[in-house]
């Protein structure tokens, strides 16, 4: 879902490319140490160039901000992650940069009001369920409670800047399952089914979700699950690419498994 | 039937030393099973129970446990706990543990491989970099050093 480029300009943002790697968190059962001390690594990377960092996957603004909250309290943990970014000749002293979800950095940094004043092509007849899931908010503590971690608005907000409605559903917090794909896919597969068959019968336009991993639960899997692909599943920034007007194959819609076409017809 | 040779105060020490202490205030409410997305699910991941096990310092079969391995990290029980309790922490504590014991799930071997070997979870491969270049975005490196010498440190 490679809908990046185009957006920037529209909304006045400039992106660098730092040579980031994993942010750790897939390792954080195995080695909790290795695994902050490779967020860490990471955010040395930006604070170097003196930059914010922006994430498309909730695990991974989690995972950082949480490395910083941890790390700036807990000396003892600091010492050990050290000692093992030493093999790598690298200090990890206390470097912070902000640390962003895209959809909390265009909510905070753009602002809904100036994202409705940028739609080109208002999305009036879509109703769309939005997926938060965890990691955007939760845990709050490290969030500094940016957002209720139960009851989010930046999202549903960010959805109707571009016209479309977001619709209340049951189940509208729920986890994606993501956590235990690799752990156990038949857990995993029925807590995101559980999701899909509530919009299946609700019939919603699009499932509009903000975190990679999420998306291949919803949409990758979504065949499998529902024995069809019914429920479009967008990134956030695809559907804020049709309202401002850029050109689906822009917006890298043919790469979503489930396909767009209905919804495209209704937009377009 | 728990048996009193089975309670290992040191694994109690080291999770309290190196880990979490907030999973002694635990008072068994069960609030973290009652907001679970997983128990529905699955029944034996049951994270009150797994608090109480740990309480009691039930090392062996704890870490010896398959269920510790199922929480989905979805953080809700942390935010409803009324004692402050992390338990998803505590999770992470008790999986690191167990790996020390040489309790390792495969798929999570698999984990450290990928990354260790090459780099990412899901690699570049030669048709993604072609559709990078093609969609007009930049280059990555495909197997970030940094991340495979840093996992290839986790002993699994």
């Amino acid at each position: 879902m490679s809908s990046r480029p185009g957006h920037a300009e529209a909304l006045g943002i400039e992106f660098v490319d730092l040579p980031f790697g994993c942010c750790g968190f897939p390792l954080e059962p195995l080695d909790r140490v290795r695994s902050l001390a490779m967020a860490a690594y990471n955010l040395m990377l930006a604070s170097r160039e003196g930059l914010d960092i922006a994430t498309l996957c909730s695990a991974c603004a989690e995972t950082l901000i949480k490395a910083e909250w941890l790390l700036s309290r807990e000396e003892g943990l600091l010492r050990r992650v050290n000692r093992v970014l030493g093999e790598l000749d690298a200090e990890y002293k206390g470097e912070a940069p902000r640390v962003l979800h895209i959809a909390r950095m265009l909510h905070e940094e753009v602002g809904v009001e100036r994202i409705r004043g940028l739609v080109k092509r208002p999305l009036n007849d879509l109703r769309v369920a939005v997926h938060y899931g965890c990691h955007y908010m939760r845990p709050s503590e490290a969030y500094g409670g940016f957002e209720d971690p139960e009851r989010p608005r930046s999202l549903d907000e960010l959805v109707e800047a571009t016209g479309a409605e977001s619709v209340e559903y049951p189940g509208k917090m729920d986890c994606c399952g993501g956590g235990l794909l690799a752990m156990s896919e038949r857990v995993a597969k029925e807590m995101a089914a559980k999701k899909l068959r509530r919009l299946s019968e609700l019939g919603v336009d699009a499932l509009v979700l903000i975190c990679p991993f999420c998306a291949i639960m919803y949409d990758r899997y979504q065949s499998l699950i529902l024995g069809e692909g019914r429920i479009p599943v967008l990134y956030y920034t695809q559907l804020l690419g049709l309202a401002l007007g850029l050109e689906p194959e822009a917006l890298g819609l043919d790469l979503n498994a489930v396909a767009v076409d209905g919804l495209l017809e209704k937009v377009m | 039937m728990i048996e009193v040779d089975e309670i290992d105060t040191r694994f109690l020490r080291r999770l309290k030393s190196e880990f979490d202490e907030s999973h002694l205030a635990c008072f068994q409410c069960g609030v973290c099973s009652a907001s679970c997305p997983v128990i529905e699910i699955e029944a034996s991941f049951n994270p009150r129970r797994i608090m109480k096990m740990t309480r009691l310092g039930l090392k062996s079969r704890v870490l010896s446990s398959d269920y510790i391995w199922l929480c989905s990290m979805c953080l809700l029980c942390e935010e409803r706990c009324p004692q402050g309790v992390r338990i998803p922490e505590v999770m992470t504590a008790l999986r690191n543990l167990a790996v020390e014991e040489g309790y390792i799930p495969e798929p999570m071997r698999r984990i450290r491989s990928l990354l260790a070997e090459g780099g990412r979870l899901y690699p570049i491969d030669d048709f993604t970099a072609e559709e990078r270049i093609d969609r007009g975005l930049p280059e990555v490196e495909a197997e970030p050093e940094f991340v495979k010498r840093l996992a290839g440190g986790v002993k699994a």
